[in-house]
């Protein structure tokens, strides 16, 4: 199994008190599934997915990222963790503003150690980037950023791929379109696939999909 | 009725965000503060100059005075008066009460134009009768007050608003028996208005010569080009204090420009916002501006000895030393507190007043790095350094001079940005790994938000060379200057003439040469000036200063046929070797050469001892410069203190004159190097608040590479790196920078000021200190918000992605 998360807890301390957002959270995700978790806003479904991309640390229970427990990681451990397994792709982007488009689809890819500039070229026909590749971010339209943070993820062939309400600053048409692109390109690199939607539309478009509520799975 | 709501949501910023206020707060005090220190300094060294003026002498344009600077005989001034010569009689003396030195000016005030007398014009209750009769009142400064009650046939004691500090003015009877000088006048004042009628002055009294007062107007000079320097500085540190300002004002503008349209659109007019940005402004303003005036006054008083001893001390200017807090300074310094506030926040203000309802707030970092504000930039930059070319060809005047040093730092500020960035894209172009492309890229992206602060650190590291280059420089030229003009082992000064011709007999055969000090008050291309005779001896030709010298110039001078005169001398009436310059009024002489004289503001000629005693034969001839084998010289200065019971200042040593001179020398200086220090320590605060407050924003930007990989310690550290390297290079740009400053004021403002020329030296080993100084308060400002960084909750950083904050 790609990702097992098991009775995964967290809570947020806040001025009314503690905020118990996951109550005991499971999931599972193997390589090449595609996975939606929806829910109300404020449900805890951006928490869990950055608990998953080892950007946060839980209070109790585990995750097990392709055998590797994430509980026990230090600082440096996990950021290892996210620069060679997973892809993280923000509802914002999340692009480098210093950075051109080029440089911004290599850089993952880079700092994991797996450039692959036929990869990234292709990546980069195939998400219609290459008459920006001088371009800087800001330069881009929304769904051009979107298409260039998803390239940049692909580019690193994480095992686990993470997105974040990857359409939700997209028009209905353009989402489409990057949705459509984003999950040919995961089919074929074999990674897992777990995006965090309000989204019916792309909910169904993936294997399988989970609904959290009350902090829980269900 | 939306101004004070305007005013209440604008000003919410600032208690949301109480570190930027406080940045703001100190930075415009800290700039207020410099400058009303540096005010405050001139306004009480000022005040005291007017005191010393509102007493007599310096009034007196025209003073007589005998040619050979011996005391003038009563029997002379009657003389004169009989003549037609309307004078009045003056007799000036030191003396010591309990180890303090009292200046006594002893006058006529009968005989005293009483355009002169504004001294006792404060004064009331004036009892002329007292003034003039045994036992006497005497007006004094508050200073010596005490002092001057014990003194003897002193009956009463006035303390005069107008006299300068640590002197007695009294009556000239007095005066002779407190200076045990009787029958004697030390010059001749000569009233303004003369009758039409009166017998020439070289009938009258050929022993006397008309001198134009030059004293006052040099002191004038002198203290106004070290006022100007020590304003020079003030602006300085204002400027760099402004950078501060400028920096925090322009990020609050940009992180309330969404606050400003919100309120637009819930109807605040566009006049209302505009004054209720301008009414916080002011506020601000008043605030910083008062405290800023508190700092002054204490800079003021820490500083204000030092300035008082060196004006003492080079200029003979008298400054008590003593602070009083003035109600003009409020003024002043809230002015200037306001007016900078108005001028670093113009640009920020303008800016957010023009956008349009509607607009969208653009991110700042690449509006500010648009090619057209580099552009810009350049040009202002260019046409600036063209001024300041135009300005050294055609330009003169101190003033003009420093308007040089201003304009060639403030260019080189402007284009600091833009160097550093294009130097930060040759090595992102370089960079292999991508850790290291994104550092030289994100650096290149944070530039404009640092950009004031480094040009501030700029100002005040390019200020710091250029100023330790000259002083350096000026403390070799004259340590080797006093060497060469210091060069005889004793100097010494005989009680009186006979005396002088028994120890120059007895010296003969015990050293090697004795050489005459000999020198008279003379008039030198009709200024005031002093002529000195020297006999021919190696001592001179092998050590003299000379800047130029003719090929025979020596033997034209030894055989009274030439004159040496001094640098200041030559530059002010444009003298070269060759030409002819006019001695002791009717006397013609070519020059033969030209010699360096630091610390004198006065023109100054060297002559043959023989022409000398010709033209003077009444020259006092109790000086002596003794040539003796090193060695040798301690003996034969305890020889001839126990011989002849000359002491102190009668005999001294060639060691103690130099030492003396340099410790004159490095007081100068103290003031200087302080404000230097404080200015850089402004800098050093103006690079903190900018990491400080730019910390608060790079959240976004640096929460990413931490999602995608590297860790919160990483990422700390690269931000350190970032603005050492920053620093690093600030400090690149301001050696060139500081060195031509140097130039400029060794080869510029020091003509201007001073008269003289100063060779320029390096001082490799004061950069490497300067730059460890530098990096040291980098490493310190940068540490805090790195540490704050890398202990940044991760819960923080992923709200980034939640919220896009």
């Amino acid at each position: 199994m790609l990702l097992s998360v098991k009775n995964l807890k967290k809570s947020f301390i806040t001025e009314e008190g503690t905020l118990q957002v996951l109550r005991g959270v499971d999931l599972e995700l193997a390589a090449g599934e595609r996975l939606a978790l929806t829910g109300e806003s404020g449900c805890g479904k951006s928490t869990l997915l950055y608990l998953i991309g080892a950007l946060e640390s839980f209070d109790a229970g585990e995750i097990w990222m392709d055998g590797v427990p994430l509980g026990p990681l230090n600082d440096r451990q996990r950021a290892d963790l996210r620069r060679t397994s997973v892809g993280i792709v923000f509802q914002q982007f999340n692009l480098i503003p210093s950075m051109t488009v080029a440089h911004n689809l290599r850089f993952h890819a880079r700092l994991a150690g797996r450039e692959d500039a036929d990869w990234i070229n292709q990546l980069s026909q195939r998400l219609g980037l290459t008459k920006f590749l001088k371009a800087y971010p800001e330069q881009l339209s929304g769904g051009q950023q979107q298409r260039v943070a998803i390239g940049r993820t692909l580019a690193a062939r994480p095992k686990l791929i993470l997105a974040d309400e990857p359409t939700g600053n997209l028009d209905e048409k353009t989402s489409d379109q990057v949705i459509t692109l984003m999950l040919q390109l995961v089919e074929e690199t074999g990674a897992g696939l777990l995006v965090v939607t309000h989204s019916s539309r792309l909910a169904e478009r993936m294997d399988r999909s989970l609904l959290l509520t009350s902090g829980l799975v269900s | 009725m939306t101004l004070p709501i305007a005013l209440r949501v604008l000003w919410s910023h600032w208690t949301y965000r109480p570190l930027q206020f406080f940045t703001l707060l100190v930075g415009l005090s800290l700039a207020t503060g410099l400058w009303t220190g540096v005010q405050a300094i001139n306004t009480e060294a000022r005040s005291s100059y007017d005191q010393a003026r509102a007493a007599l002498l310096p009034q007196a344009r025209q003073v007589l005075q005998r040619r050979d600077g011996q005391p003038i005989a009563v029997a002379t001034y009657v003389a004169l008066q009989q003549s037609g010569w309307r004078t009045s009689p003056v007799l000036e003396g030191k003396i010591s009460i309990a180890s303090t030195t009292i200046n006594v000016t002893g006058v006529d005030l009968v005989s005293m134009p009483r355009s002169m007398n504004r001294w006792t014009s404060g004064e009331n209750s004036f009892d002329l009768a007292g003034f003039l009769t045994d036992p006497y009142s005497v007006i004094v400064s508050a200073d010596i007050a005490e002092q001057a009650a014990t003194l003897p046939g002193v009956a009463k004691v006035i303390v005069g608003k107008n006299v300068p500090s640590a002197t007695i003015m009294t009556d000239i009877g007095l005066a002779e028996r407190l200076l045990n000088k009787s029958g004697q006048i030390s010059r001749l004042i000569v009233a303004p208005q003369q009758p039409v009628l009166q017998t020439e002055l070289q009938v009258a009294a050929p022993q006397l010569e008309r001198i134009n007062n030059q004293s006052a107007a040099d002191i004038d000079r002198l203290t106004d080009s070290f006022h100007l320097n020590l304003s020079a500085f003030g602006m300085l540190a204002f400027a760099v204090g402004l950078f501060i300002v400028q920096g925090t004002i322009n990020l609050a503008f940009e992180q309330r420009r969404t606050m400003c349209r919100t309120l637009r659109v819930l109807g605040v007019s566009l006049r209302s916002l505009a004054l209720a940005l301008l009414v916080e402004l002011l506020l601000i303003a008043v605030i910083a501006g008062a405290a800023g005036v508190v700092l002054g006054y204490f800079i003021a008083a820490l500083l204000l000895p030092d300035v008082a001893a060196t004006l003492r001390g080079l200029y003979g200017a008298q400054v008590t030393g003593d602070l009083s807090f003035r109600a003009g300074w409020w003024v002043t310094g809230l002015a200037i507190a306001i007016a900078g506030t108005l001028l670093a926040s113009f640009w920020s203000l303008q800016k957010l007043l023009r956008m349009p309802i509607l607009a969208a707030a653009q991110p700042r970092a690449w509006a500010l790095m648009t090619r057209r504000s580099t552009f810009y930039r350049m040009l202002a930059s260019g046409g600036l350094l063209v001024i300041a070319v135009a300005l050294l060809l055609w330009g003169s005047g101190l003033v003009v001079a420093f308007s040089i040093v201003a304009i060639c730092l403030l260019a080189a500020a402007l284009i600091l940005p833009d160097a550093i960035a294009f130097l930060l894209g040759a090595f992102e172009r370089f960079a292999i790994m991508p850790v290291s492309q994104w550092f030289w890229a994100d650096t290149r992206q944070q530039l404009p938000g640092l950009s004031l602060a480094l040009m501030a650190l700029l100002l005040a590291l390019a200020a710091n060379i250029g100023v330790s280059t000259m002083v350096g420089s000026f403390r070799l030229t004259f340590a080797g200057w006093l060497d060469q003009r210091l060069a005889a082992e004793l100097y010494v000064r005989a009680a009186n003439e006979a005396q002088s011709i028994k120890l120059r007999d007895w010296l003969e055969g015990r050293a090697d040469a004795v050489l005459p000090v000999w020198n008279v008050e003379s008039s030198i291309e009709g200024e005031a000036g002093r002529i000195y005779g020297f006999s021919d001896h190696a001592t001179y030709r092998n050590f003299w200063p000379m800047l130029e010298m003719l090929p025979d110039g020596w033997d034209d001078v030894a055989s009274g046929r030439a004159v040496l005169i001094n640098e200041q001398l030559a530059r002010r009436h444009g003298v070269s070797p060759g030409d002819v310059i006019r001695l002791a009024e009717n006397q013609d002489l070519p020059v033969a050469g030209i010699y360096s004289d630091y610390g004198n503001p006065r023109p100054q000629a060297m002559i043959n001892v023989d022409l000398l005693t010709g033209w003077f034969p009444n020259v006092v001839k109790t000086r002596f410069a003794i040539r003796v084998d090193a060695a040798r010289s301690q003996v034969l200065a305890d020889e001839i203190r126990q011989k002849f019971g000359l002491k102190g200042r009668n005999l001294v040593d060639q060691a103690s004159i130099k030492q003396r001179s340099l410790e004159i020398f490095e007081r100068t200086f103290t003031v200087t190097q302080a404000l230097n220090i404080l200015t850089l320590t402004v800098a050093g605060f103006a690079i903190f608040t900018s990491l400080l407050t730019q910390s608060t924003m790079r959240l976004p930007q640096l929460a990413p590479i931490w999602a995608l990989g590297l860790t919160r310690r990483q990422l700390a550290g690269l931000e350190f790196l970032r603005a050492l390297l920053l620093a690093a290079l600030t400090m690149i740009f301001a050696l060139p920078l500081g060195l031509g400053l140097a130039w400029l004021l060794l080869s510029v403002v020091n003509v201007e000021a001073f008269g003289w020329r100063l060779p320029m030296f390096l001082f490799v080993s004061d950069w490497i200190l300067l730059a460890c100084y530098g990096l040291v308060a980098t490493a310190l400002a940068a540490a805090i918000p790195a540490r704050r960084f890398s202990n940044t909750d991760p819960a923080e950083l992923v709200k980034v992605f939640a919220h896009e904050r």
